[in-house]
């Protein structure tokens, strides 16, 4: 072992970020019908790096070291097993007859690899996928999650994530499914579901449902890592993934500030603004403004403007709750949602009043699909407890409780009911 | 000061690339403690499989030679005072967490 190989530290989830690179380069010439196969063929390559590099030391490029690891074990199984009829053509033609090419290697030169990444993002976003499928491969595939570990991140069993899998590579057969980046309007579409499954997976993360924070970083971080994928690649970049971009640059700038020591919940006026990451700030704003261009507002504006507003607040009652009202009723004109509406009241109370906040609420279409919501109890709570009513604002709250089993958010509703002590005994003295 | 040589069979190998790293991770930060102390002097791992060849006919047959556990997957050469020293150093070798051996022998000095 070398001195220099010795002190190489490899950067954090390096296995599972050329897992998910090998996938797309494997598949790019095994096929998506031989996704096993892939699979197989990468598992092959990190366990040799992995046995390599434990008692020998990470060589100096290990990326490169990879590749010609997983390149000889590709074509190793072309000449070896009978798949040659079921390659690409492309590839059969060329490493059977011309022994001086190399096709495979031109795989793995980085543009190559990000085209493949990027077919990749678009397969597992295939629109004939259930969502829940798109999201689970997404984690496999591209982000080289284990089944285990996909469970763990969407709170579910490793049996269902399994069957999500097993199902989205069946509809690949089935339907004939082809790895590559759609043209044209099938581009733009396709684009559309893509970046509903990046936003979902950020959500993932962000909700505060994920009990585990390590978790919620890597599915933040790795929603970011793929959105940052589209938005250098020519066929995906456009001002809607630069506004995705932004909006979660913005609200992942909050990460660290949301919990206290006690990993207790802090609200966002609690909120200590020195610990919010201004570089993740400045660089969601950068995009927010790549985003600014064309003549389409996407949700995904408009959500990141309302985020840029509070980011550029120097504290809660300095920001500028007129232009995120604003924002909100362009929001909900153009992305109904219950959601939006109830975070919309929340500009409202801030603008005009609590009491106006209930009405906004109050007003909220299909407003029974909120009714298990705990945030829509706690708002209403809140506005109560504003407008100094502790009954009513402790009903909420309880109500809240009845709706959320995450102990941050249990926690969080108990120092709510507190504050309605407080108030009670203020209002009697 | 002598030479022994550690023998490492059998452990497990993680599917998740996320705890394949993990575990390398353990393993570089044990040799790195070797090295600190003067006490790491070479490793290399071995494929998986290989030949072997019998007496007395030197037929040459394919390896896996044994239960996969059995298998030695690579060796270590460290220096260490005495063979007490040096299988108290194999104990924190990360190969334990998952079920595997570490062989200490100490090499032959040829002129004694």
């Amino acid at each position: 072992m070398s001195d220099a190989a010795s002190i190489h530290n490899l950067v954090d989830h390096f296995f599972r970020h050329q897992s998910g690179k090998l996938v797309a380069v494997m598949t790019r010439v095994f096929g998506l019908h031989n996704l096993e196969l892939v699979e197989d063929v990468v598992q092959a390559a990190l366990v040799q790096a992995l046995e390599a590099w434990k008692i020998h030391g990470v060589p100096e490029d290990p990326a490169a070291w990879m590749y010609r690891v997983a390149r000889n074990k590709a074509l190793d199984v072309i000449r070896h097993r009978a798949v040659g009829d079921r390659l690409n053509p492309e590839w059969t033609r060329l490493v059977g007859r011309d022994e001086g090419s190399d096709p495979l290697s031109r795989l793995f030169l980085s543009h190559e690899i990000a085209d493949s990444q990027l077919r990749m993002i678009f397969t597992c976003c295939h629109p004939q996928l259930p969502e829940e499928s798109q999201i689970a491969l997404t984690l496999k595939a591209l982000c080289g999650f284990s089944t285990h570990e996909i469970a763990r991140a969407l709170l579910t069993t490793e049996a269902n994530v399994k069957k999500r899998i097993t199902r989205a590579k069946r509809k690949f057969i089935d339907e004939e499914i082809e790895f590559e980046v759609p043209s044209g309007d099938a581009l733009k579409a396709r684009l559309g579901s893509v970046h509903t499954v990046l936003y979902l997976l950020f959500n993932e993360g962000y909700s505060s449902s994920q009990p585990n924070e390590l978790i919620r970083r890597d599915l933040c971080e790795e929603a970011v890592r793929l959105c940052l994928l589209l938005f250098d690649h020519p066929a995906s970049t456009n001002p809607e993934t630069a506004a995705l971009l932004a909006l979660m640059l913005l609200h992942a700038s909050r990460f660290d500030a949301r919990l206290d020591e006690s990993s207790n919940i802090l609200l966002l006026e609690e909120q200590d603004r020195g610990r919010w990451n201004q570089n993740l700030i400045e660089r969601g704003i950068y995009y927010l403004n790549e985003s600014a261009s064309g003549d389409h507002i996407s949700r995904y504006h408009l959500e990141a403007a309302i985020a840029a507003h509070h980011s550029i607040a120097a504290g809660f009652a300095d920001t500028n709750w007129a232009a995120i009202l604003l924002l909100y009723d362009d929001l909900v004109q153009i992305h109904p949602s219950p959601i939006h509406e109830l975070n919309r009241s929340i500009a409202v109370a801030q603008v005009s009043g609590p009491d106006a906040g209930i009405a906004a609420i109050q007003q909220i279409k299909e407003l029974e699909n909120l009714e298990d919501y705990h945030l829509l109890h706690a708002t209403l709570g809140e506005f109560h407890r504003r407008a100094g009513r502790a009954d009513e604002a402790r009903r909420c709250f309880r109500r809240a409780m009845e709706c959320t089993v995450s102990v941050s958010e249990q926690r969080l509703l108990e120092r709510k009911l507190h504050d309605c002590d407080v108030l009670a005994q203020t209002a009697k003295k | 000061m002598s030479n022994f040589m550690f023998l490492f069979r059998g452990g497990e190998t993680p599917t998740s690339p996320e705890r394949m790293q993990a575990q390398m991770q353990k393993w570089m930060n044990w040799i790195q403690e070797l090295r600190n102390d003067g006490k790491y002097i070479a490793g290399d791992p071995l494929q998986g499989s290989g030949k072997v060849l019998r007496s007395p006919n030197k037929v040459i047959t394919d390896g896996p030679f044994a239960e996969g556990k059995e298998i030695v997957g690579g060796y270590f050469l460290v220096r260490a005072e005495t063979i007490d020293e040096a299988a108290n150093m194999a104990k924190d070798c990360p190969i334990f967490e998952g079920g595997g051996s570490v062989e200490v022998r100490p090499v032959q000095v040829i002129n004694p």
